[in-house]
């Protein structure tokens, strides 16, 4: 029966920005420290105190808009967003209204076939995040609520999209293409369970053939994709059914909860989108020249597309591994740094995506901190190429460079590992190999042409690996053959 | 009237203010009053002027983004009518 509705998904993302400072005040803004150590009468709310706005705010919201394919506007306001909640301790948010700083931008994501579809983004607007409230379960604050304004007057942009999202898949590549762009632009930390970025859906169905949107409903409180996914899913099932029984949809706001993988409606709501918003009078209006902008934008690195399209088309690289690389900016930094030292495009490639992923996986580490650098990795991609070791040799020094920080060279000189290569030394182990194995080579001229592998890796394991394969290869066929 | 008995009702529960009925009338009618006085803007032709955002003409008013000391959390509750566990204590907020 759900053939027969469209879904139909707007997003609100709120990206926590990378400042030191919070948006209003200079308390530090640090996660996780002691309680409401991180105030002072401005995130506190006290009487009398002024917000006096980050300039680092309205740079990184830029910044953010640019790469989002926004408009700047050239003037922007502050208003206050009336409403009583303990974590707010003035009684409003300072946020934007009717001037945001960002307007009619974009984001282009890649359907499953194929296809590229456009993704609208109505506004991007700077505000406060409000304090966190804890439920209390000790004996000392059961059936108590505690206020905790560390987070008060967090700066944050919230980036709102038009409702063009038709599938929770499509509300995913959404949000991973926003997710990859804020991370890379380092205006957030992109860390979804401390909430870093966070998202709010607004879901609706309507019948395929109904021109209009069907009536919304918002759905709070969710950090994870995977959650997001199962939110989405669920509301949608969820109003098909209400529909199909003959029922009604309500605006309202709903809550996610992970472990049921269900929403519910959120309590006390009637007056909930009544905020009686105007002009902040304590903050002087927002104004941007085109210079501020191009400034700015000149700033901007080069994003995850262009970067991915610069590997096929310059390097020659396949349209997937060109993702993986430009998905992560560090690690597309690591790999145009070995192409600028010579490594060779695509064995680095493979290098970086089989044995340096694997290898910071296991370890646990961030490609910032990988022990073996541009410089390191280069030089042991040299050796292979120019046959000083096989590529199962490699593994090993590899294997050794991670732990001593040691060049390529020096591993090979110091444990011996140089390729042998020299054709007599070589023919001395056929020829032992040979001598040693009558049964196997009787078989093998019998016609069991298998049998190669197995000359072959008698000869490699008494070369310690350090024969040429290649080599091995051709002179064992010459002596068992005889030509 | 600028304002109705009910808008006022309306209003002092955004403002979680718990009003008795006398309160109402007599609320509705001073703030009739208020508006109906500030209502006198009204009569001002301001075609083509810009919506004042703010009284002082100025722009642009920013903060270095540099940490600055502000309180220790013993000092951020001391006024605080209850506390606990280093953070402000209140009634349970269920959602």
């Amino acid at each position: 029966m759900s053939q027969s509705y469209e879904t139909v998904i707007g997003l609100e993302v709120h990206v926590q920005l990378t400042t030191n400072t919070k948006i209003f005040c200079g308390c530090s803004k640090d996660f996780g420290q002691t309680p409401n150590s991180q105030t002072c009468p401005v995130c506190l709310g006290l009487p009398g105190a002024l917000p006096v706005l980050n300039q680092q705010v309205v740079e990184l919201a830029i910044k953010t808009g640019l790469a989002t394919n926004c408009q700047i506007a050239p003037r922007s306001i502050f208003a206050r967003k009336n409403y009583f909640y303990p974590d707010l301790p003035k009684g409003y948010q300072i946020s934007q209204f009717e001037l945001p700083i960002c307007e009619h931008g974009w984001l282009d994501i890649d359907l499953e076939n194929g296809e590229r579809k456009r993704i609208g983004i109505t506004r991007a607007h700077m505000e406060e995040d409000a304090g966190k409230l804890i439920h209390g379960d000790t004996p000392q604050t059961a059936g108590n609520s505690l206020v905790d304004l560390n987070r008060a007057c967090t700066p944050l942009l919230e980036i709102v999209s038009e409702p063009d999202m038709r599938s929770a898949d499509e509300a995913i590549d959404y949000l991973k293409k926003l997710h990859q762009i804020v991370v890379y632009l380092g205006v957030c930390d992109g860390n979804l369970e401390e909430g870093s970025f966070r998202c709010d859906a607004n879901v609706s169905v309507r019948p395929y053939d109904q021109e209009e949107f069907g009536t919304r409903a918002e759905v709070k409180n969710i950090n994870s994709f995977r959650f997001i996914k199962q939110a989405i899913e669920y509301e949608v099932e969820r109003q098909i059914d209400l529909i199909e029984g003959g029922g009604k949809v309500v605006q309202e706001t709903r809550l996610f909860d992970s472990d049921t993988g269900m929403t519910r409606s959120m309590r006390g709501k009637e007056d909930a989108h009544d905020y009686r918003y105007f002009p902040d009078p304590d903050l002087v209006p927002l104004v941007i020249s085109p210079e501020w902008i191009e400034k700015v934008r000149a700033t901007l690195p080069e994003l995850p597309e262009v970067k991915r399209g610069r590997f096929v088309e310059e390097l020659g690289m396949s349209d997937y591994d060109a993702g993986v690389l430009a998905s992560d900016r560090a690690l597309a930094d690591y790999f145009d740094a070995c192409v600028a030292l010579g490594s060779d495009a695509k064995s680095c490639a493979n290098w970086i995506m089989g044995e340096i992923l694997r290898k910071l996986k296991e370890t646990d580490t961030e490609i910032t901190d990988v022990p073996i650098t541009p410089e390191l990795l280069t030089g042991l991609l040299a050796r292979i190429a120019d046959n000083t070791i096989s590529g199962k040799i490699a593994k090993t020094v590899f294997e050794k460079m991670w732990q001593n920080g040691q060049s390529a060279d020096q591993i090979i000189d110091a444990e011996g590992l140089k390729q042998v290569t020299d054709s007599g030394a070589i023919e001395a182990l056929v020829d032992e190999v040979v001598a040693a194995n009558p049964d196997q080579v009787a078989e093998y001229l019998g016609g069991k042409d298998k049998l190669i592998g197995f000359f072959v890796g008698k000869v490699m394991q008494a070369s310690q690996g350090k024969a040429n394969p290649g080599m091995v290869n051709q002179l064992l066929k010459k002596k068992l053959t005889g030509n | 009237m600028k304002i109705t008995r009910t808008e006022v009702e309306h209003v002092s529960r955004l403002a979680r203010l718990a009003l008795s009925a006398e309160e109402l009338d007599s609320l509705t009618g001073e703030m009739d009053a208020i508006l109906g006085y500030v209502e006198q803007l009204a009569t001002l032709d301001t075609e083509g002027i810009v919506p004042t955002a703010h009284a002082v003409p100025m722009e642009n008013a920013f903060r270095p983004d540099e940490v600055k000391v502000g309180f220790t959390a013993e000092q951020a509750l001391s006024n605080a009518p209850d506390a606990a566990e280093s953070a402000f204590r209140v009634g349970r907020i269920i959602e």
